[in-house]
């Protein structure tokens, strides 16, 4: 357990990255002008292996996956909406159809560049990127765990995206290979955080008699260790991007077991507000206060 | 040649094909018979030439191509496409062997072809990459990104052959090669039927520059 410094996650996946690509030779870093100022002295160290490629992010992604068939294990940084969204294609076919693996690296998420708008927010990346077999999806939710992922990511095998956000919990947790963590054992409903709400989910769980999972790991689902901790047939889902993004794997995880599910997350409607991101957990309910209320709407109507 | 044309017969079910399948295959033809040094017994090393399909539709050429150097065996060609067959409309690196590249989709293969070099090239691996796109492929503006940054970044490793067959809507003759060039790529335009041209246009090298090579196949009717 330790205390986080909010704002650094990003800070953190830059210096674990170099610190990479320093050690092995294996590792390369392809990276789209964001970031730069993080990058300098690890692409003077290693000019082959750190590429800039400039404002061209389906290039970036391609270029990701061409290095990755030479053998390379490519880390591929840029805002996750310019990474997932705009390049999608790319992430589909460069990577996924090609066949070879990577750890593609988005930062912003759904609200650290709440000043800036619709167009550096991507709620929908997760949901998105779900859309492709075989890919891994994190959320780490302090430096630690953004540390420990990438390390693990960078020297297995495969896809992955590694969101990081500078929304942070108090908490780190130690690499599980993907089980959820029980951080709170009830016997009754079982709350389901998933990257940097927990915080706000044991808030806003205070002095109700439910369990309380944690896992930065979004994708692969650990459905196993939520039927073994599966109290009472009420599910909440919290996850900090898209509103339902992972009902179809707790759907698929108790295919068999009657229940009852809860998605929370953000909102499907453009808000087209600016403020902090404080401001938008608070607009999609994600913080305790409307986290508390939607549970209370939720297991109320079960009794 | 006739062998060739033999082979894709066997696709093709005829000695007339289409002008995507035939646009290709003097360039490809060259490439596997004088250019590139690979071969099915070196498809695992890494220092082998690697030649990229862009354009992957209309594969029938590069598949008689593949065949007739012996990466799989000339029973695949006939029933392609089918349920049971690896060689598909788009080729598939995962099917096929010596397929660097899955390919279809348009305005992959160039990027992917300038991450391949890159790759290579932090390795201390010399190898050359070739990779083919079409003309009107090269109007995807994913090919703009890569052909900018491979000359900024001195990929001289990497050759691109624009097989031109005049097939790009808003076309202007000549200004493939100059779109190229103005990015300070070494690029030249050639008969993109005539073998001894294409083989000395793409057995070029320049220090310090990628080379590009237009090959002219047909004129727009």
């Amino acid at each position: 357990m330790s205390t986080s410094n909010p704002g650094s996650n990003r800070v953190q996946f830059t210096r674990t990255a170099a610190g990479l690509v320093d050690a092995d030779l294996s590792v390369a870093l392809v990276y789209a002008e964001i970031s730069g100022q993080f990058f300098g002295p690890v692409e003077a160290r290693h000019p082959d292996r750190v590429v800039n490629v400039g404002i061209r992010e389906q290039l970036l992604v391609n270029v990701g996956a061409g290095m990755a068939l030479t053998g390379l294990r490519p880390i591929v940084h840029t805002f996750g909406s310019f990474l997932v969204e705009r390049a999608f294609e790319q992430v589909k076919l460069g990577f996924g159809h090609q066949g070879v693996g990577g750890v593609l690296v988005g930062s912003g998420g759904s609200f650290d560049v709440a000043e800036g708008g619709r167009t550096h927010q991507t709620p929908g990346d997760v949901a998105l990127l779900d859309t492709l077999p075989g890919v891994s999806i994190h959320a780490p939710s302090t430096p630690q765990e953004v540390d420990a992922v990438l390390r693990r990511t960078v020297a297995g095998a495969g896809l992955h995206y590694v969101r990081v956000v500078e929304q942070v919990n108090t908490r780190s947790f130690p690499e599980a290979r993907g089980r959820l963590h029980v951080v709170r054992r009830g016997s009754g409903a079982t709350v389901i955080a998933l990257g940097p709400v927990l915080d706000a989910a044991l808030a806003a769980t205070e002095g109700l008699d439910v369990t309380v999972l944690y896992s930065s790991t979004v994708r692969p689902f650990d459905g196993r260790g939520l039927r073994a901790v599966l109290g009472t047939p009420e599910v909440v889902l919290v996850e900090p991007w898209l509103a339902g993004t992972s009902s179809r794997v707790v759907a698929e995880a108790l295919h068999d077991v009657p229940h009852r599910l809860l998605a929370l997350g953000v909102g499907r409607e453009e808000l087209r507000r600016y403020g902090s991101p404080e401001d938008h957990v608070r607009a999609h309910g994600l913080d305790a206060a409307g986290l508390r209320r939607s549970l209370d709407g939720f297991l109320g109507a079960a009794t | 040649m006739s062998e060739i044309k033999r082979l894709m017969s066997l696709m093709t079910g005829d000695e007339k094909h289409s002008a995507a399948a035939t646009s290709t295959l003097d360039v490809i033809q060259v490439l596997y018979e004088r250019v590139l040094d690979v071969s099915p017994q070196r498809a695992g090393d890494a220092h082998r030439d690697r030649f990229l399909l862009s354009k992957g539709h209309g594969p029938m050429a590069y598949y008689a191509i593949l065949c007739a150097q012996g990466f799989f065996p000339e029973d695949w060609l006939t029933g392609w496409a089918s349920w049971d067959s690896p060689l598909g409309r788009h080729p598939d690196r995962n099917l096929v062997p010596g397929v660097e590249i899955a390919s279809g989709s348009l305005g992959h293969g160039l990027p992917l072809a300038v991450g391949t070099a890159l790759g290579l090239r932090a390795q201390g691996i010399g190898s050359r990459v070739v990779v083919l796109v079409g003309d009107a492929e090269l109007d995807e503006g994913s090919n703009h990104e890569a052909l900018e940054l491979a000359s900024a970044l001195e990929l001289d490793a990497l050759t691109v052959v624009v097989v031109d067959n005049r097939s790009s809507s808003y076309a202007v003759p000549g200004r493939i090669e100059q779109r190229f060039a103005v990015e300070g790529w070494h690029a030249v335009t050639v008969d993109g039927r005539d073998h001894d041209v294409l083989e000395k246009a793409l057995s070029h090298r320049e220090v310090g520059r990628p080379n590009a090579v237009v090959a002219v196949v047909e004129e727009k009717k």
